[in-house]
């Protein structure tokens, strides 16, 4: 890897705009955005339903095409980086096959992408390990709770190399002890594998604890009102919740969602 | 033990209901037969018993009762009558005989198996082509839709005719008129079932830069499988209608179908009824037998919980 691809932005968005041509007439997803991830960066979207977090993520994905600015994924347009599996994508719901086992839907991603059969396997166990799963490779996804389910789709997400992780509400189904549980392995697991995280989410403390960045957005036109790089350290034990720093945080938070809202609250 | 009670219940209740029937349904011929031996019917004058109606006589002669549920050649078979009929046409006859059962179930199921097969096949094909190609979707379903309104005793004499004329004849023009009843099901079922998963697991392959045949492959195949066994249960059983509703037309040879018509030209009632119920229960054996397939099928594939 020379120095220039380190030192450049994973992501880069600048005035971009999307808009929905519906029934209704036009709807304004994301209005002038501007937005840079690092390599690295464990990047939130926090802000009230109709903000285009989700569009944003889905726009990094090429799932959606922006109809103004500019974005750019790795030095690439978003379609490119796609076309070279650049990131894994965590929905919303675990969105497992049923026909198939854990371990076969971990491999979906790899049977597609052409590795070998013996690579496959050893993939596969590695991801299992990493996301606490291992020995259920055999179970098939009705037989796991919501929580093994959620967490086996983030094994799949990870089981090929891209280096970005893009995860939409990803815990939003779940209770809350599952869900702090979950934050605390995904911590562990972005430590462990340096990968750059963009992590879509209504919960204040999910985005506050979880984050080097937090992006905090407000609707009609879905936009960016704030960008907070959080000051807390990368070590994070789940009762740093409790400090006066993550407190501050958290409340600055708070304010960019009130101040987004403007009147219409 | 109670669901065997019910359907025992519910089994007696049909047979207890067929008897009844048999009595005014067969009094007249009865009340003829039984004259015609010297006994004493009331009304005495053949006129006067035309009169009456069914209900009449019954009352009039109580005695003739047992004489409906036995008669040579009823309107309406007795269930023991059929019974015995399809005893002595299946378990006595040697399966070679052309009075055996078994040989024209035979003739009649190896159409249907032909023709479900060839009907399944197209319809499979159809349903990939219409969920791939919006051309296809737009041209195709409405025809699929019209072949389904034209009855098809008036289409099964002009097919068998038409390909007797380029010199197609056995077993093929009843196999596909068998097909042509049952591609339908298939593929209103399988453009359902490839079209059954949901946006977001089309994101998630979009996500991979999966290839349209693996998405087919991966995807859409096997989430469709739960709809194809719905589709061919259905399908299957339009096939042996089709079959048999295929040997009507062709001169009675052989064949439920054939056993249906000869039946009706000689007035065999007894036949009649046997020959429905062994197509009734061949496509009850049918159904249940992809029952099977389908259970052991989606087990071994995970969604049978």
């Amino acid at each position: 890897m020379n120095t220039e691809s380190t030192t450049r932005p994973v992501i880069e968005a600048q005035q971009l705009d999307l808009t929905f041509q519906t029934n209704d007439g036009p709807i304004h997803a994301l209005k002038d955005v501007n937005l840079t991830i690092d390599r690295g960066d464990f990047v939130s979207f926090i802000g009230p339903s109709g903000c285009g977090k989700t569009t944003f993520l889905r726009c990094i994905a090429a799932l959606e095409k922006p109809t103004g600015g500019t974005l750019t994924v790795n030095g690439m347009t978003p379609d490119e980086a796609r076309r070279k599996r650049a990131y894994g994508y965590v929905f919303q719901a675990a969105g497992l096959y049923p026909w198939r086992t854990i371990a076969k839907n971990i491999k979906l991603p790899l049977e597609i992408m052409g590795y070998s059969a013996s690579e496959q396997e050893e993939r596969v166990s590695k991801v299992l390990e990493l996301v606490d799963l291992k020995g259920f490779g055999g179970k098939f996804p009705w037989q796991l709770s919501g929580g093994m389910q959620q967490r086996a789709s983030i094994a799949r997400a990870l089981a090929f190399d891209a280096d970005i992780l893009l995860m939409d509400e990803p815990f939003g189904a779940l209770d809350e002890i599952v869900r702090d549980h979950l934050n605390e392995q995904l911590l562990a697991l972005w430590d462990r594998t340096g990968k750059t995280i963009g992590f879509v989410t209504h919960s204040i403390p999910e985005a506050v604890y979880l984050s080097t960045k937090i992006v905090v957005m407000s609707p009609r036109p879905g936009r960016i009102t704030d960008v907070i790089d959080s000051p807390l350290p990368r070590e994070r034990p789940l009762d740093i919740r409790d400090s006066a720093e993550f407190i501050d945080v958290a409340h600055r938070v708070r304010e960019g969602l009130r101040a987004g809202h403007g009147d219409d609250v | 033990m109670k669901q065997v009670l019910a359907v025992l219940t519910v089994v007696a209740v049909i047979v207890l209901f067929w008897y009844g029937s048999c009595i005014p349904m067969n009094i007249k011929g009865a009340l003829t037969e039984l004259e015609r031996d010297g006994a004493e019917v009331q009304p005495p004058k053949a006129s006067a018993r035309r009169d009456l109606g069914e209900f009449g006589l019954v009352l009039n002669n109580a005695f003739a009762i047992p004489a409906t549920w036995d008669q040579k050649k009823p309107r309406l078979p007795s269930p023991h009558q059929v019974t015995i009929e399809l005893w002595e046409t299946t378990i006595q006859k040697k399966i070679t005989s052309k009075r055996s059962l078994i040989y024209h179930g035979w003739v009649t199921l190896s159409a249907t198996m032909l023709g479900f097969v060839i009907g399944t096949g197209l319809g499979v094909l159809l349903a990939v082509g219409i969920v791939h190609s919006r051309v296809m979707d737009l041209s195709v379903m409405p025809w699929a839709i019209v072949s389904q309104t034209i009855p098809i005793i008036a289409l099964a004499p002009m097919i068998i005719v038409v390909l007797y004329s380029v010199g197609v004849q056995g077993i093929i023009p009843k196999a596909i008129i068998s097909a042509y009843l049952s591609f339908f099901p298939v593929v209103v079922g399988m453009v359902k079932g490839l079209r059954s998963p949901d946006a977001m697991q089309l994101d998630l392959l979009r996500t991979y830069n999966a290839s349209r045949s693996q998405g087919f492959w991966k995807l859409r195949l096997p989430a469709s499988m739960p709809y194809l066994f719905a589709s061919l249960k259905i399908g299957i059983a339009a096939s042996l209608v089709g079959a048999i509703v295929g040997e009507l037309p062709t001169g009675a040879v052989a064949g439920l179908g054939a056993r249906l018509l000869a039946g009706s030209y000689y007035g065999q009632t007894v036949q009649i009824w046997s020959a429905l119920f062994a197509a009734a229960i061949l496509a009850a054996c049918l159904v249940g037998l992809l029952g099977l397939i389908e259970k052991s099928v989606l087990r071994r594939m995970g969604m049978a919980q």
